[in-house]
């Protein structure tokens, strides 16, 4: 594991590798090929935006990388070791905001605490004070202060949504993997959203997985941006994102940075026509 | 007035109807208390004869309560295992359908071969009948546990155990808490049932001697007895159900879909 925390200009260790891997559904004729052979090198503490089309096996990826899918061929090798080894202190964000129904937000957000080491074996002493304070501490930075008492089928998806990030951040994972994590929200809540990320990310520098379909997202956030194609998925471009930190919503209405959008737009778009079967929209 | 306090009216009103009613009819048809007794009569003779009947409540409560909490032990035990394996539900399955289908009246003479009359064929019984629904209601409750609630934490690493503990079971707690009602119930029904073809204590026993002796009042008696602590039974379990798995009364808004 990485002792030192990775910083700029220092050569980085490498956190997430996927070589030669590929993943196909099924067997035989019905086989469904999701994900073709890919290689794929992510160092610590970069944060890398994966976006394509629909259905181009985006997910397969962070499925891959959090051990909740097994590589048809190839490995993963996730901070030095091949996943389904050891557990990781892996943050993540599904689309859906799966809380379970019968948690408060706060014992929800808590979750990965009563799960990954070193917390687990201190859960039972610290759920009624520090780690309640630290879930606290992430609901008030999202906006959500005196929220956590609530269940959540009394907050809205937006404020799920924001529960479900604080829910990944709260042990301080080197790795984030986030699957559109702001797909259902509104365009204003999604920007402030997208700040806040930044901020723990330059603090924090984890490590950052990020799949989106929205190209300014992408810019905004990711210190590299990874292109692939419909179904089955492979990478098509893969280029760095130099834009300078803190960026600002602002700054994505810039030439530059439309430049950029445009370009992963023609790539996508490209990407959706080169489908071997029809892509529906 | 709240709805809920009306509707309790409505539902009281309804039994003080019923009791009128009936009380009216023996009176005006004067059947004889031989066939029917007059609630007045009924309710008199169970607060006159209540001493003597109290040891065979206890004894009826007891069996029950020992069969129910075996029942249980063995139901969730079953449940868990059959409901966190696919296969091992589909190939359990009709073996538990044709078990339960075995009306249970047809098991307390084996029993009482095997163990001779008294409580253990009661406590058997009551096991033998009401472990069933909570089978069925422990496995279907794990094996619909929803996919993405049990990756939120796989994805963190956390082991089978983990999972079972932390998403498996709460999920499972609201079908585990109705089927208690029911089985709190049906463990009652098998222990009187068993007392009555077999013991000689217990309330099913006592209905049994009254009815051989034309003893009509005191066997209402029974029966009224016999409601009312199955009607307690299941407001206890009803209230625990309430309490601990509220959550799961907002089903409309489950977010996990």
């Amino acid at each position: 594991m990485q002792e030192n925390g990775p910083s700029e200009g220092q050569r980085r260790p490498t956190a997430i590798e996927l070589s030669a891997t590929s993943v196909t559904f099924g067997r035989g004729p019905t086989a469904t090929p999701a994900l073709a052979e890919t290689n794929l090198i992510i160092p610590g503490g970069e944060f890398l935006a994966l976006v394509g089309p629909s259905g181009c096996g985006k997910s397969t990826i962070l499925k891959l990388v959090s051990n909740l899918l097994r590589p048809t061929t190839g490995v993963v090798i996730v901070g030095g070791r091949e996943v389904a080894a050891k557990a990781l202190r892996i943050g993540m964000a599904f689309q859906n905001p799966t809380m379970l129904p019968w948690l408060t937000i706060e014992r929800n957000i808590m979750l990965p605490l009563k799960i990954v080491e070193p917390f687990r074996s201190e859960y039972r002493q610290k759920r009624n004070g520090e780690f309640r304070d630290k879930a606290h501490a992430l609901l008030a930075q999202v906006g959500l202060k005196g929220f956590g008492s609530k269940y959540p089928w009394q907050l809205s998806g937006g404020m799920l949504q924001r529960a479900n990030l604080c829910r990944a951040l709260i042990h301080e994972p080197r790795m984030l993997l986030l699957d559109e994590p702001f797909g259902a929200l509104d365009q204003f809540t999604k920007e402030e959203l997208w700040s806040i990320l930044q901020s723990l990310w330059l603090q924090h520098k984890p490590t950052v997985l990020l799949v989106t379909h929205d190209l300014r997202e992408a810019g905004f956030l990711a210190s590299r941006i990874c292109v692939m194609s419909a179904r089955p998925g492979r990478i098509l471009d893969d280029s760095p994102v130099d834009f300078p930190r803190p960026r600002t919503i602002p700054m994505t209405f810039e030439p530059d940075f439309v430049a950029l959008n445009q370009r992963l737009r023609e790539l996508i778009v490209n990407a959706r026509s080169n489908a071997p079967e029809a892509q529906e929209a | 007035m709240s709805v809920g306090l009306r509707q309790k009216l409505w539902s009281f009103g309804l039994i003080v109807i019923f009791f009128v009613g009936w009380q009216l009819f023996c009176a005006l048809s004067g059947v004889s208390d031989l066939v029917l007794p007059r609630p007045t009569e009924i309710i008199a003779t169970l607060i006159a004869r209540f001493p003597i009947l109290w040891p065979h409540i206890l004894q009826t409560l007891g069996t029950t309560m020992a069969g129910f909490v075996l029942g249980v032990g063995l139901g969730v035990v079953l449940g868990a295992v059959i409901g966190v394996s696919k296969v091992a539900y589909d190939t359990a399955y009709p073996l538990l359908v044709g078990f339960s289908s075995i009306p249970k009246v047809a098991v307390v003479p084996i029993f009482v071969l095997w163990f001779g009359s008294g409580s253990v064929p009661a406590v058997l019984t009551a096991l033998s009948i009401c472990f069933f629904p909570i089978v069925v209601n422990i496995a279907t409750g794990l094996a619909t546990t929803e996919p993405e609630l049990e990756d939120v934490l796989k994805a963190l690493g956390a082991s089978k155990m983990d999972i079972l503990w932390n998403v498996g079971l709460p999920r499972t707690m609201p079908f585990f808490f109705a089927s208690l009602k029911v089985a709190v119930s049906y463990a009652f029904v098998g222990a009187v049932l068993a007392e009555t073809v077999a013991s000689n204590r217990g309330i099913g026993n006592v209905m049994m001697s009254a009815s051989s002796n034309f003893n009509v009042p005191l066997v209402f008696a029974c029966l009224f007895i016999l409601a009312i602590l199955g009607v307690a039974l299941y407001v206890i379990f009803s209230l625990i159900e309430a309490r601990v798995t509220g959550w799961a009364t907002r089903k409309n808004d489950l977010v996990a879909t």
